[in-house]
Formats: structure tokens, sequence, C-alpha cells
């Protein structure tokens, strides 16, 4: 921290400046001027919460994404698959049991076994040949839709929102004074929160994960040179059935929490592959802070867009994309 | 020998299909959104075409229609390379095209390069396909989406008491059309509309865009379907969200009204319009819906057919009914066909329905409000029902041009 501020001394004051301006945006109550301008407080704050949750489940699709990428070089195309086959699977358990917990459970342990079975039957036989296995995912991901299509018709499915869950709580944040003096705090929806606050938690597990305990430094060293790794008598393969499950089990994670706050159809898995390509590039492939950086600036992009700039917030996110492939090919959080 | 009467029978079998098709067939070529957001829809369109078969029947004359079908995913593109297809690869005649609103605009163009083919729209209903100028080979059997809007206004103002609305829609052409129907007969009441946001079609996280409503209006109207209409009303009830609700054609429709989990009832109550009722005691529609029920199992179906099953099967019939007027004869490019299109009036489940001078439907609309059976079921409920709507909604054709195309600043709030 303070060698970035030493070497950097330029930005290390637009980083502070910045950080100052958005706590006080999101603090203090705004001057009428202001809210002339550009809108409500209320709507930005929301905007920007929002942008922060959604970044939270493009997280969570992403990081698995970036895991495989980055341990076998293996661009998995059907990702986008395994995250719409976690979310049908969590709606079967939740409509089935009508337990909401236990459908992430269920949907971990399932679309982890896929990924198993995908490494284990599919990718293990072309190792290393990189090109063909991106097509060999492809052509795996339009089987796969077509499958789903098939089993769970072109309907939408929403997982059903525990009880607890449903509907908004208040935050210590003032939105507006009314004209009795009386404050106005922010209303947000808890789910939101609680979906936030869980893909935070599985972030920081995956960080103590994979610097703090032996397995991850194995996963640390086959992201470095797989070659090497395997040489020093590490059983590579199981290594990466392991990471393969890991990832997909993520994927399926979210495919339940996309579930609960979106909606489940064909089509999202294309949407939720594009998503994650897009965060990883913007982060830097196989890099997991990255991916929480990357999913953080896309999500926000897109929330803050949708309400500033109605119109382009599609074209957002890929200026985005296009911005960084320019400046940082590399992504701005890579290694190398 | 064994090789060489595998031979013979896959030679006489050749044979045998050959003497199959000598009975002469129509081709037909049908698309509808299997894809993307739209899938429900175009799913519910072919189930409705398909009911008009079972009641139809295939045969023309001593010829058999054959239907060939293509998917889209609501873009232009999509339904353009689609039509294409069907025409250059599965040498189709007549096409029954498209479902949503910009590929009929894009269809209709491409028609025009076409000429001696007929292209029947399925369900598409943006103002522009056959207002501005329309395709001679172009039919339209269902209303667009602002004549399906007629009667809402009125209703929302004097009944309701609504004063102040604010819109959400999606960016395309339909909902153009719907909004600018509903705010030329609310504004003409008295009415305002304060707000008119407009999101891309696919949208999937509405938050901000619910956060950004306005909270001194006394009602919202909804323009969206299929998954986004989902996901908006999913995520209106995390937020809380309390207004009253007005809803466009494909909002309030069976599309939505029967989908999974328990967002839709933030519906009940909401005040709509469009080409059909759910309810509608006519003997014609109880028919209808008798047919879709019988044909498909209850869970590959809604409880009641949506708009699409409807448009699907009104276009699907004027089809059959005009080829069977002309005995199939589809020579000279076919003329005869498309003179008995163009007069054909068809008894459709949702009432008589004829065309106008640019092959642009009349018809019956219905104003409807959202009630639950007691059993969880939605079910769009018969408010008013007005016949005989034209496109240009009853105004003077003059004035009607004066107000500009729909867009997403037109019409302005006020009395044309």
């Amino acid at each position: 921290m303070t060698r970035f501020v030493e070497r950097h001394p330029a930005w290390a004051l637009i980083v502070i400046i910045a950080i100052a301006l958005a706590l006080w945006l999101t603090l203090a109550v705004w001057p009428p001027g202001l809210e002339e301008a550009i809108g409500r407080k209320r709507v930005f704050l929301n905007a920007v919460f929002n942008g922060i949750t959604l970044g939270g489940l493009y997280f969570l699709v992403a990081s698995g994404f970036t895991l495989i990428f980055g341990l076998m070089r293996n661009v998995n195309l059907a990702h986008g698959s395994l995250y719409l086959f976690g979310g049908y699977v969590g709606y079967a358990i939740s409509a089935s049991t009508g337990s909401w917990l236990l459908s992430f459970i269920v949907a971990f342990i399932l679309t982890a076994l896929v990924g198993v079975l995908l490494q284990l039957i599919v990718f293990r036989r072309m190792e290393g040949q990189d090109l063909r296995q991106t097509m060999v995912t492809i052509g795996l991901s339009i089987v796969f839709a077509d499958l789903m299509l098939w089993a769970c018709g072109g309907d939408f499915y929403q997982i059903q929102t525990p009880n607890w869950l449903i509907g908004p709580i208040e935050l210590p944040l003032i939105t507006a004074v009314k004209s009795s003096g009386e404050p106005v705090y922010l209303r947000y929806p808890l789910v939101r929160l609680v979906i936030f606050a869980a893909s935070v938690v599985i972030g920081l597990a995956m960080w103590l994960a994979l610097n703090r305990t032996r397995i991850g430094m194995i996963i640390r060293a086959g992201v470095d040179d797989r070659d090497i790794l395997a040489a020093t008598g590490v059983r590579i393969q199981l290594v990466f059935v392991l990471v393969f499950a890991l990832g997909a089990g993520l994927a399926g994670i979210a495919g339940v929490v996309g579930g609960t706050f979106q909606s489940l159809s064909p089509g999202e898995d294309i949407r939720f592959l594009l998503a994650s390509l897009v965060v990883v590039i913007v982060g830097g492939m196989g890099s997991i802070p990255g991916a929480a950086l990357g999913a953080l600036i896309i999500g926000l992009a897109e929330q803050l867009g949708s309400v500033y700039i109605p119109t382009y917030a599609i074209v957002v996110t890929f200026l985005i994309m296009v911005l960084v492939l320019a400046v940082r090919p590399q992504g701005l959080l890579a290694r190398r | 020998m064994l090789k060489c009467s595998v031979g013979l029978i896959a030679l006489s079998s050749l044979f045998l299909s050959g003497a199959a098709i000598a009975q002469e067939k129509i081709k037909v070529g049908v698309t509808a959104t299997l894809e993307g957001t739209y899938t429900v829809l175009g799913e519910d369109g072919m189930r409705g075409h398909q009911t008009a078969l079972n009641v139809l029947g295939k045969k023309v004359g001593d010829k058999e229609l054959e239907f060939i079908v293509a998917s889209t995913d609501a873009t232009p593109d999509s339904a353009v390379r689609a039509v294409r297809k069907l025409i250059e690869q599965d040498k189709v005649q007549i096409l029954l095209s498209p479902l949503s609103g910009d590929e009929g605009i894009a269809v209709k163009n491409f028609a025009k390069t076409h000429p001696e083919l007929t292209f029947i729209n399925a369900a598409s209903g943006a103002q522009e396909t056959t207002y501005v100028d329309p395709a001679p080979n172009f039919f339209r059997y269902n209303m667009d989406g602002a004549q399906w809007q007629v009667g809402l206004g009125k209703y929302a103002y004097e009944d309701k008491k609504y004063r102040k609305i604010a819109t959400v829609g999606e960016d395309y052409s339909f909902i153009y059309t719907q909004v600018f129907g509903l705010v030329l007969e609310f504004c003409g009441a008295g009415g305002q509309v304060t707000n008119r946001q407009w999101v891309p079609l696919g949208t999937k996280d509405f938050a901000s865009v619910i956060a950004a409503l306005p909270d001194d209006v006394d009602a919202i109207y909804l323009g969206l379907g299929g998954a986004d209409a989902v996901n908006f009303l999913n995520q209106y009830q995390q937020a809380g969200g309390k207004a009253h609700l007005m809803g466009g054609s494909i909002m309030i429709d069976q599309t939505i009204l029967s989908s999974k989990g328990n967002a839709k009832n933030a519906l009940v109550g909401t005040i709509a319009a469009s080409g059909q009722a759910d309810t509608w005691e006519d003997p014609g529609w109880q028919k209808f819906v008798k047919a879709y029920q019988d044909a498909f199992p209850p869970n590959k179906r809604f409880p009641s057919p949506s708009l699409l099953a409807t448009n699907y099967y009104g276009s699907t019939m004027a089809l059959i009914l005009a080829l069977r007027e002309v005995n199939g004869d589809l020579s000279n490019n076919q003329a005869k066909y498309k003179e008995a299109l163009a007069k054909i009036e068809i008894d459709a489940p949702n009432g008589k329905i004829k065309l106008d001078a640019n092959r642009q439907a009349i018809g019956t609309n219905f104003v409807t409000e959202v009630v639950d059976d007691g059993k969880g079921a939605l079910f769009s409920k018969v408010v008013k029902v007005i016949p005989n709507v034209n496109q240009t909604l009853g105004y003077d054709p003059a004035v009607f041009a004066k107000i500009g195309l729909p867009s997403r600043t037109v019409p302005e709030c006020k009395k044309y």
C-alpha cells in the first residue's frame, strides 16, 4: 500500500479522491442542485447497490470459469450450460422439498458431478489441445441447451424465495430528508443483500483455500507450471478433476442464485457465458481477484448504465471490454 | 445375394415413396420465436397453429398442406434469415410469419422482394408494418399494438380514476405501438403520462429500473413480455413494490399469468387491454379454448390459450379458408389467392376479423382485469368488449397521420 503511494503519487491521489467522492455520494444528503442534475439519490444508491449485488452473481459464475481456465488452459464454453443446469436442479429441489438452502447443496453436488464427468470423459482425452477443447465445449453447450429445452421446456422458472427473505429492509443510509426534517432511509431487497454476502463469503473462502492450504498451493503451482508439478509426484489429473468439480459446482450455485432473483429460461446459459467471458477478460484470465474486480465493474456498469443512459446500456459493458483490451490486454489484475 | 435383395427393397421403397408424393403438396413456411426472451410466446403460438390444423384439417381440395417451421429470436435479422431459408431452401409458397413487432417490419420489407409469394402475418403487432408503405402481398389478420390498447385509457381514467401514470416498456416497435394507443386515449381523456422508461428487450436485472419508478403516480403501466415480464415482477415483489399496475397485451397474458413462482400474484387486480379475454363467454371463444385444451396435455400448455395462440389460430384459419376458396389455385403468381385473402372475413375465436385497404385487421378489442380463480390460477376477466376497432383507432385518417409514428416519445400527451 505505502509502496504504491510512493511509486505512483498521482494515481494514489486520484484513487483517494474517487473513494472520498463515492463515500460522500453514499452518505451525505444530496444538495438540491445535484438532485436536479442527476436525479434522486434513492435511484443512484439503488443502482449502485444493484450493480454490486449483480456483480456478486457474476463473480460466482466467472470465478469457476477463471479457475478452470487458470489451471487447465481450458476455455470451457459450456460453463453457461452448467449455470443453467444448476438453476434447473435448484428449482426442482426447492419446488419438491420447499427448502431453499437444500437446493444450493444439491445443485452444487450435481453440477460438480457433471463437471467431473466432463473432465474425465471429454477433456482428459484432448489435453493440451486448446482449440479442440474449445470447439468441443461449444458443441457440448449446444447439446446441453437442447437437452434442457427438451426436459424443461421454454417456460420461465423462478426459484421460490424463502419467506424470511421476501421484501425490502431499511438500510441506515439517508436518501432524502422530508420537509418535516424526518430522514428517509434507503429500502433495499433483503434477498439481494444476502446473496451478495454469500458471494463475498464464497470468494473469501476460495481465496483462503488457494493461498493458505496445501491443496491451494498445489493448484497455484499447477497454474504456473503443470509439467514440473506433475514431475514432482503430484497426481495432477486428480487436481484437474477437483478444480473442474469446484468450478462447475460454483456455476451450479450461481444458477440457483440467478433463478432466485432473476429467472431461468433457455438462452440464460449463453447470457451468463457471455457475462463471465467479459468479466474474466476485464479482470484477467485465470485470476480470482481479477474475476471479483471484473464482476464488480461489469455489474456496476450495467446497472448505472440502465438508469442513466438506458438507450446505450447494452453497449457500456462491451465498451469497457474493448477499452481494457486496448489498454491492458492481459486484463486488469492479470499476473503476467 | 443379401446385398442384392437389400438393394431391391431399397429401390422399390423409393418407387413407393415416389408414388406417395404424386399427390400435390402446398408448402407453407411458419416462423415462431422458439429461442430467446420470447420462447414461451413462440411455443404457445405454435400450439394455436396446431389447434387450427386439428380443427380445420390440412387438406385443400385434393392437395395436402405441408408446414415447415423455422425458429427466430424476436430480432428482425433472425426473422429475415428464417424466412429466406424457408423460401430458398424449403421452397415454400406461402409464409405464416412472424411473431414479434420488429420482425414484422423486417419481413414486410422482405416480402416486397418476393412479390410472387404470399405472406400472412402470424402475430406481430407493430403499427408500421401495415400502416407505412405496406407490401401488397403481406396480410395481417390480427390487430396492431395500438388497436389492442383501445378502451384501456378511458377505463383507467373514468372508472379507476387514475390521473397520472408512468410507463415502463421494452424498447422496440410493438411496445411503442402499445404505449401509443394507451397514451392517445388516456391523455385524450385528460390524464397525464409523466414518465416513459424504455428497457432493452432481454433485460434481466430490473432492480434499478424499479428504483427509478416515480412515487407520485396513480398507476404504472407495464409493456413487457416473456422473460422480461417475469423478471420484472419477481424483482418488483422483492423490492416491496405496491403501486397500482396496468398491463399491455403480452404482459397480461397466459404466458405470464401462468408462469411458475408467485411473483405473478402482484398482477391480481391489474387492468389491461388485449385482443382477447380469457373468460369471455362467447361460444366461439369457448369452443376454441376447449379445442386448445383438448389438443395438448395440461402440463404441455397453458390453462387457457395466450394471445399468441389466438393470433396463430386466426392467421392459420385465414390461410386455409382462403386457400379452400380458390381450391388451392396458386397459379399466376398466386393472384387469385391474394384476392381471396384480401376479401375474406373470418370468424376468429376473438371476434369477426376483416381486412382494410392496407390488408390490416379490423377486429374486436377487450378491456380486462386480472382475477384469481380461487385455486391460484390467474385469468383475465372481461370488463368491456369493443367491436370494430380499426387501425386509425376511430380517428380521421388525416388527423391520425399528423400524430406521427409510434416511438419512444410519440405521441405527445395531449388531445389530438
